[in-house]
């Protein structure tokens, strides 16, 4: 197969906006390959970069520890393949998770960023917002940030670069070829994030 | 895909605000659509209490609905049925991690402003409940809370997302463990769509308003939805869904998720039963899969069900003309 292959988690939430951004982002670079919907171990397995949608990452945490995907995302993880987490995808990214409110959690992570997270760190829905930000690390100066009951980092390791704040609330970060958002670029009609995503994948590949 | 764009120029709901060196906006329809978005493949559960609600956060719900009763239990209980005690959706607020929502009733302004003060993360202006406004729904607008809102059919779907609904569902019918009706209104939906996408294709314009004094909506969302071919908003399944068969079946029927209302928590073996709803809703396009999930539950121990020909309430007709 020419070109590189991306497949987005599809257990559980914003599947179709990913597999479009990506795809979009795709064409606008002029890469080649193939953007696909991923539920099982085997899927996966034949990827060279994974998306990890928003949603809810108990859900998704949950459902892919009983199809074994997370085993197997965690095996490609740990071979380079580059993954972006937005929202839901960051929190089952990372190490460590807590709730703002129920405080520590037992829910199924891949274990991978350096990182603790605080889930729902801006509050409940009433509290969702938008605003700009800038990814500077990356290049991307000025960019729409959609928080929806939006996580956000709080410890992080050596390793793990900041690509992005909100005031003092750390909400982009970077370990390696792994990409956590807090906000869902997704839901925005800017490719910016997407396309930094893809064309890690095509230096990998 | 679907558009998350569609503010009215003046939703009272949208706020602007400094927080720290940045501006931010809350309430957008982005922000309340794109909610709904993230609830997609899942099932939303309806609880009552603490405990309800813990089980159906550890099955794999991606939500959980508020009620003070069950639909079967409104049922038999008659009476008038209102939104829930504050201090139980607090409770169940503090002790889950999931989006919890509630209920009001049909065009009760000042119950959903309750429920947007208790910081509830979405308002289902439900059927369940006896209508305060047999006229009027609420201008969802004005709330920075999405809502979710029943529908039976095309043209309920768009007046609905016409007051700001965030995200429709089928009103099916409540509390009776009987998919039929959910399954007709998920059809309707379909078939009306399907048609006026094929008189958008054909450029008719002159049928498209026809069509849009027949739904009475505006000219414009029947066109945005006839070039979409499918509702500008997350549509889920709701009323009557008692097995994972039920649910596999009403996503393949289209739809982007599950409530399950009464079918849980009515049924003798609700924890069992939730994950497997759950299980057969993520993997509803492999029938191995749903069928593990159909063999976890016992059709012994499911709620016994009504048949929906002769109700005496039927939910799904309240509000349905306005």
């Amino acid at each position: 197969m020419t070109g590189v292959n991306i497949g987005i988690l599809s257990i559980q939430g914003d599947v179709a906006e990913n597999v479009s951004a990506t795809r979009m982002a795709m064409d606008e670079l002029g890469i080649e390959g193939v953007v696909s919907e991923v539920k099982n171990p085997e899927q996966i397995s034949d990827l060279d970069g994974l998306v990890i949608p928003g949603g809810e990452s108990t859900v998704i945490g949950t459902l892919s520890l009983v199809s074994g995907s997370l085993k197997k995302i965690k095996e490609k993880i740990a071979s380079g393949m580059p993954v972006l987490g937005t929202c839901a995808g960051m929190i089952l990214l990372s190490k460590k998770a807590k709730d703002r409110v129920v405080g520590e959690m037992e829910q199924p992570l891949l274990d991978h960023l350096d990182v603790k997270i605080e889930r729902n760190a801006f509050g409940r829905q009433k509290d969702s917002f938008e605003a700009d930000l800038s990814l500077e690390k990356i290049g991307i100066s000025k960019f729409r940030g959609v928080f929806i009951r939006a996580p956000s980092v709080i410890d992080i390791g050596k390793d793990v670069e900041v690509l992005s704040r909100f005031n003092e609330k750390i909400v982009a970060i970077k370990q390696g070829n792994v990409i956590g958002t807090s906000f869902h670029p997704e839901l925005t009609a800017d490719l910016a994030v997407h396309k930094y995503f893809v064309t890690l994948v095509q230096k990998k590949n | 895909m679907i558009p998350l764009s569609g503010d009215i120029g003046n939703a009272k709901g949208i706020v602007r605000e400094n927080t720290g060196s940045f501006e931010t906006h809350r309430g957008t329809s982005t922000l309340k659509r794109g909610f709904a978005h993230m609830l997609k493949n899942g099932v939303v559960m309806d609880v009552t209490t603490v405990e309800q609600a813990q089980i159906a956060e550890d099955a794999g719900a991606v939500a959980v609905m508020v009620l003070d009763k069950l639909p079967a239990d409104v049922r038999k209980a008659g009476g008038v049925a209102r939104t829930a005690s504050i201090r139980i959706i607090e409770e169940i607020m503090d002790s889950i991690t999931i989006p919890v929502m509630a209920k009001c009733r049909i065009g009760h302004v000042y119950e959903a402003r309750v429920l947007a003060e208790t910081d509830v993360d979405m308002i289902d202006e439900s059927e369940v409940l006896t209508p305060a406004d047999e006229f009027h729904h609420i201008w969802k607008w004005d709330f920075t809370t999405p809502f979710v809102n029943g529908a039976r059919n095309l043209g309920e779907a768009l007046r609905r997302i016409e007051e700001g609904a965030a995200m429709i569902r089928t009103k099916g019918e409540p509390g009776t463990g009987n998919v039929a009706e959910a399954v007709i209104h998920i059809k309707n939906v379909n078939s009306e769509l399907r048609r006026i996408k094929s008189v958008y294709d054909s450029g008719d314009e002159q049928d498209l308003v026809s069509i849009a004094r027949e739904l009475k909506v505006s000219y414009s969302l029947v066109e945005d939805t006839a070039s979409l071919g499918r509702l500008p908003v997350v549509n889920f399944a709701a009323g009557g869904i008692s097995t994972p068969a039920d649910a596999a079946y009403l996503m393949t029927l289209g739809c982007d998720g599950i409530f399950v209302g009464s079918g849980i928590f009515k049924s003798d073996d609700a924890k069992e039963r939730a994950q497997a709803v759950v299980l057969a809703t993520t993997f509803w396009e492999d029938p191995d899969k749903v069928k593990e999930a159909q063999k976890m539950v016992d059709e012994r121990q499911s709620m016994l069900g009504l048949d929906t020909k002769n109700l005496e309430l039927r939910m799904q007709e309240r509000g349905s003309t306005a």
